[in-house]
């Protein structure tokens, strides 16, 4: 990894914000020899203001749903130029990714160009004032699916991306968390070994759209990856190669109880339902990612 | 010299655009731009070019995959029409913005609904105001032509702007015409290999795309405007230049064809100036003076020339094959009337014509010259804009 500090501070990012350590890791992954693509966002807005930028890399910021497409066409430009040492990295966050730019991420996967794409996911639309995405945990309670006397918050399962990512047939796929930075660095150090595309979605928890103290993001990462609802894998040519390991499986109420977001499934017993269905999804992770106890799989070369 | 063959319109564009030697084309189908990816496609298959030709996702993502190339420093092309081209908006207002020198080619066809897919400019009269260039041609020859002027006037450090050459769908694209094809090294001479101002380069790193507000937007925008402006004179002087060395001018922002003692002078885009001029050697042989004003450049727009070719007409006949419903006029005739505006200037008539790909005539420029004519008589004609060929029964 890179000592060199390539995301400059004093960005105009929320303190504790998961996106900004998330970009920070990435650039610390990649080095400096690297052009960086994002779509419309947090990232880009805090980063970006004109006459300042936090870049000490090449950035580009095109619209919200194509950064998939810039960077097909940065890669296939530098391919042509011969210029094919540097490394060609999108990062973006879930509206942009999940939502929005799934069209043109999905065109970029299917054509394999040599891109590393990288999702923030901090669950919803921050920069436009916490909208629910279809990356938002169910029942969460967000400015679109807000939690009422007829509302138990986002009624819809999270869109599984990674999975989608994997079924385009491409060399490497991971999951990840700013809980844990060396996996998250070495992930993206990995993916830029491969011939191809490589997608890595790294969950990153927001302070202000959560609802937590913004000195909590790690330990809040950190207890979606302990609960099982956030499981953590990478899976190479199509085969899943790795899974983190829980080492002492936490109950759900232990994430959702410190976010603002999930209050109203504390509020009265109505809420019980929903929290049992949230831990059935946590277990039904642990079950068929294997996430419990000891690790079986250890092909990990990072 | 040359080699003149009789080819299609879109394999014209094509040959100009491998010519051209992009590094990267982004191609997405829809009719009537298909024939120019495809014949880029053989181009590719057979190995006369060399480009990283991508099959992408969208139109979306063609104009995107175009504009992460240029940004990147290399020469990039992409092409669409109507519906293909709306979904580019976005992208295009981008890629201005940006200041990147892209080059496409729309295939001019109608926009729906009703779907058509039959030419008029419906689909790119609103790239009005997106800051692109836009340059409007007449034949297969001149798209060919000017495709290779194109690059060269996106690429000047002066002008840094994406352009859309707009061909009109089928009359052109799909029609077999005779066409001087240039010698590779001469094109190669005329338009060298893009050198970009400012690119995404580890070695010196910008940040492309920041967030700006109200302190510097206006800003942007007066630079934008003024480029587009000092852009002019580049597609005037490019057209000379591609004179000199091709021995072909069709215009720089306008063409005049025989408007110096014309009373009554067509203005128009596209295909259409082929008919026009057809129609206005038969009406000269009846002794009308009659004349016509291609305007080849609609963004930016040429006042100044269309003030002086129609300074001493009595009519100007405004042919738009688009209409900006809820004005009550077409975008041309609406652009003409405010450069022609002030004392002396010509009686403005317009005309609806060749909307959805509806036949144009020589009896229908004919009629539209009868009531020029009534107008520079001294006749009081209605101003308002005439349906050419409109058929009354089914609107009745």
């Amino acid at each position: 990894m890179t000592q060199k500090e390539l995301f400059a501070s004093g960005h105009r990012g929320c303190p504790g914000c998961g996106a900004a350590m998330a970009t920070r890791m990435m650039l610390r992954a990649t080095g400096d020899d690297v052009i960086v693509v994002s779509p419309t966002g947090c990232l880009e807005t805090f980063t970006s203001m004109y006459g300042e930028s936090c870049w000490e890399v090449p950035w580009f910021h095109g619209l919200f749903e194509n950064a998939g497409a810039i960077a097909s066409g940065v890669e296939a430009a530098l391919k042509m130029q011969g210029r094919t040492d540097t490394k060609v990295v999108a990062i973006g966050g879930d509206g942009g990714t999940f939502d929005i730019g799934i069209g043109a991420l999905s065109g970029m996967l299917e054509r394999g160009h040599n891109v590393t794409y990288i999702c923030y996911d901090n669950e919803a639309y921050m920069n436009t004032g916490v909208q629910r995405s279809s990356a938002t945990t169910p029942y969460a309670s967000t400015t679109t699916s807000p939690a009422g006397s007829h509302s138990m918050g986002k009624t819809r399962p999270k869109k599984n991306l990674a999975a989608i990512a994997l079924a385009h047939d491409v060399p490497y796929v991971a999951t990840a968390s700013i809980a844990y930075p060396q996996d998250f660095m070495n992930k993206v150090k990995k993916s830029l070994t491969f011939q191809g595309s490589r997608f890595i979605h790294v969950h990153a928890p927001c302070p202000i759209g959560w609802g937590f103290d913004t000195a909590l993001t790690v330990e809040v990462g950190r207890l979606a990856v302990e609960t099982g609802l956030m499981p953590i894998w990478e899976a190479e040519y199509g085969e899943i190669t790795k899974v983190r390991k829980i080492r002492e499986v936490k109950p759900i109420e232990e994430y959702l109880k410190v976010q603002r977001r999930f209050r109203h499934l504390f509020a009265s017993d109505a809420g019980k339902k929903e929290l049992a269905a949230l831990q059935e999804l946590c277990n039904k992770n642990i079950e068929k990612m294997g996430l419990a106890g000891e690790r079986k799989v250890t092909t990990d070369v990072s | 010299m040359g080699k003149k063959a009789v080819i299609e319109g879109s394999m014209a564009i094509a040959i100009a655009v491998k010519q051209a030697r992009p590094h990267v084309i982004s191609a997405y189908p829809i009719t009537p731009q298909t024939h120019i990816m495809e014949f880029l496609a053989d181009f590719v298959a057979n190995g006369e070019l060399k480009t990283e030709y991508l099959r992408v996702d969208s139109e979306f993502s063609a104009a995107s995959v175009a504009q992460g190339a240029v940004a990147a420093g290399s020469r990039a092309y992409t092409a669409s029409a109507s519906q293909g081209l709306l979904l580019m908006t976005e992208v295009l207002y981008n890629v201005a913005g940006m200041r990147l020198p892209m080059v496409l080619t729309g295939v001019n066809r109608s926009v729906g609904t009703p779907v058509n897919i039959q030419p008029d400019h419906q689909d790119t009269v609103l790239f009005r105001d997106t800051g692109m260039i836009q340059l409007y041609v007449e034949d297969a020859q001149e798209a060919y032509d000017a495709h290779v002027q194109a690059f060269r006037i996106a690429e000047d450090r002066d002008v840094l702007l994406p352009v859309l050459v707009c061909v009109d769908g089928w009359t052109i694209s799909h029609t077999f015409e005779p066409v001087e094809v240039e010698e590779q090294e001469k094109i190669d001479a005329f338009l060298p290999p893009y050198k970009p101002l400012y690119h995404l380069d580890p070695k010196k790193p910008y940040t492309f795309g920041s967030i700006s507000i109200d302190k510097d937007l206006m800003e942007f925008r007066y630079l934008h405007e003024e480029a587009i402006q000092g852009a002019k004179a580049k597609i005037e002087a490019i057209a000379r230049e591609f004179e000199k060395t091709f021995g072909r001018y069709y215009g720089g922002l306008t063409q005049s064809y025989k408007t110096e003692d014309a009373d009554i002078v067509f203005v128009a885009m596209g295909s259409i100036i082929g008919t026009l001029k057809e129609a206005v050697d038969e009406l000269r042989a009846q002794g009308k003076k009659v004349g016509v004003l291609k305007v080849r450049s609609y963004r930016p727009f040429p006042v100044e020339e269309i003030r002086a070719a129609l300074a001493n007409a009595k009519v100007a006949c405004v042919i738009d094959r688009a209409i900006s419903i809820g004005f009550g006029a077409g975008p041309l005739t609406i652009d003409t009337q405010a450069a022609l505006y002030g004392p002396n200037a010509p009686q403005v008539l317009p005309f609806y014509a060749g909307l959805g790909g509806k036949d144009v005539e020589l009896k229908h420029v004919a009629e539209m010259v009868a009531k020029a004519e009534k107008a520079a008589a001294g006749e009081a004609v209605s101003a308002e804009p005439e349906y050419v060929n409109i058929n009354w029964n089914l609107v009745s």
